[in-house]
């Protein structure tokens, strides 16, 4: 591609010499130039472009607030609490009577997860309408950190829990995460 | 030599059309990974950086100048044209309103060094943020407002765009409380829903 021909014509009487060599042009410069643009483009660009997850809160103004006394069901109204060090506090129905007691559980796969799992199945069998399932109501204590918001809310979207809100923790739930060590 | 050279030209020119600058951002933050895989919108959200509890506001740049114009309006603070210009210019900001014409004066590279910018004040005694986001979402609403009297967007697409969305990015260390004061700033102002910017989780969870 880039060498010169210069191999000339030769027919000034001399013999014929056979081409030693075939100087290319020296391209190094040229591809010392072209990565060091590559390693600047490559730096500065920003290719992906960042995930975003849709949160909705409930509308918080007391006013406008739609009389609703739909009662939850307690086997189908688990509650998350999330304390400190990544632990989590759950319990199924209410907190003075609860259906499965407080349990404590770790982020993941093998953590909580199970046990969405194991509490949807067991909504799912206490309701008749087929698109009822989980609700799932998300308390963070002040001691959990934003990516345990985060990796809950995902865990939401990965168990296809079919509602649930990040409510305010109360003071008997905060009262719990200290007995239990977890705040 | 000849396919390294072609090779390394291939993937300049990749790159070069596939870029897009990063802009410089006062306060970089590690944001948690998810598996959600939406993107981001890429236009007309506002952003709300927090990490180290302070907290920063990146306005759409279609409406900084009117933003400015408004919270200056609302505070009593006049700019000038080349103030606008600056901010204009300025991706992210974290100041509070005194230190703003401060800031606007400094050059660019100044403005963006780590630790200079201190966040804009967000608590219940001296809420900034509150005003910042607020004139944000009404410079935002005037603009598609006139779209729509001239006739240029349908009363669907205003529905849309109308609203300024927000997107809150968060350093996965950060505290649940910050985070949460932030929300709840957003909700006072009937903004309830929003976005988290997450990164790809990649590993197995």
């Amino acid at each position: 591609m880039a060498e010169l021909n210069t191999g000339g014509g030769g027919g000034d009487g001399k013999k014929v010499r056979s081409k030693k060599s075939n100087p290319g042009v020296d391209l190094t410069a040229m591809v010392d130039l072209a990565f060091l643009l590559i390693t600047f483009f490559m730096l500065t660009t920003t290719l992906s472009k960042p995930q975003s997850m849709p949160l909705a809160m409930p509308d918080k103004s007391p006013k406008d607030q739609p009389k609703d006394d739909t009662k939850i069901p307690e086997e189908r109204m688990m509650t998350v609490l999330i304390g400190k060090d990544n632990k989590i506090l759950w319990y199924l129905g209410q907190l003075k009577t609860p259906i499965i007691a407080p349990t404590e559980t770790v982020f993941g796969k093998n953590g909580v997860r199970k046990d969405i799992l194991k509490n949807t199945a067991y909504a799912k069998k206490h309701t008749t309408k087929e698109d009822e399932g989980l609700i799932v109501n998300i308390k963070a204590s002040d001691a959990a950190s934003y990516k345990n918001l985060v990796d809950i809310l995902d865990e939401m979207a990965i168990n296809k829990v079919q509602l649930y809100a990040i409510g305010d923790i109360t003071k008997e739930e905060t009262d719990l995460l200290k007995e239990k060590g977890l705040y | 030599m000849t396919a390294m050279c072609d090779v390394a030209f291939l993937l300049l020119s990749f790159f070069v059309m596939t870029a897009t600058a990063k802009q410089p951002e006062p306060k970089p933050v590690d944001t948690p990974a998810s598996t959600v895989i939406d993107k981001l919108p890429e236009e007309g959200v506002g952003t709300i950086t927090v990490g180290d509890k302070q907290v920063f506001f990146t306005i759409p740049r279609n409406i900084r100048r009117s933003t400015l114009e408004r919270v200056g309006t609302e505070k009593g603070l006049k700019f000038t044209e080349g103030e606008y210009k600056a901010f204009e210019n300025t991706e992210g900001f974290g100041v509070p309103l005194n230190q703003i014409k401060g800031l606007l004066a400094l050059k660019p590279a100044q403005r963006t060094e780590p630790g200079f910018q201190k966040g804009i004040p967000y608590d219940s005694i001296n809420d900034q943020l509150t005003v910042w986001v607020k004139q944000a979402r009404e410079a935002n609403k005037a603009v598609y407002d006139a779209q729509l009297q001239e006739g240029k967007i349908t009363a669907e697409e205003f529905g849309k765009k109308g609203d300024l969305a927000i997107a809150i990015k968060g350093d996965a260390k950060e505290d649940f409380i910050t985070v949460k004061r932030v929300i709840d700033i957003l909700q006072e102002q009937k903004k309830n829903k929003f976005f988290l910017i997450t990164g790809l989780r990649n590993e197995d969870f």
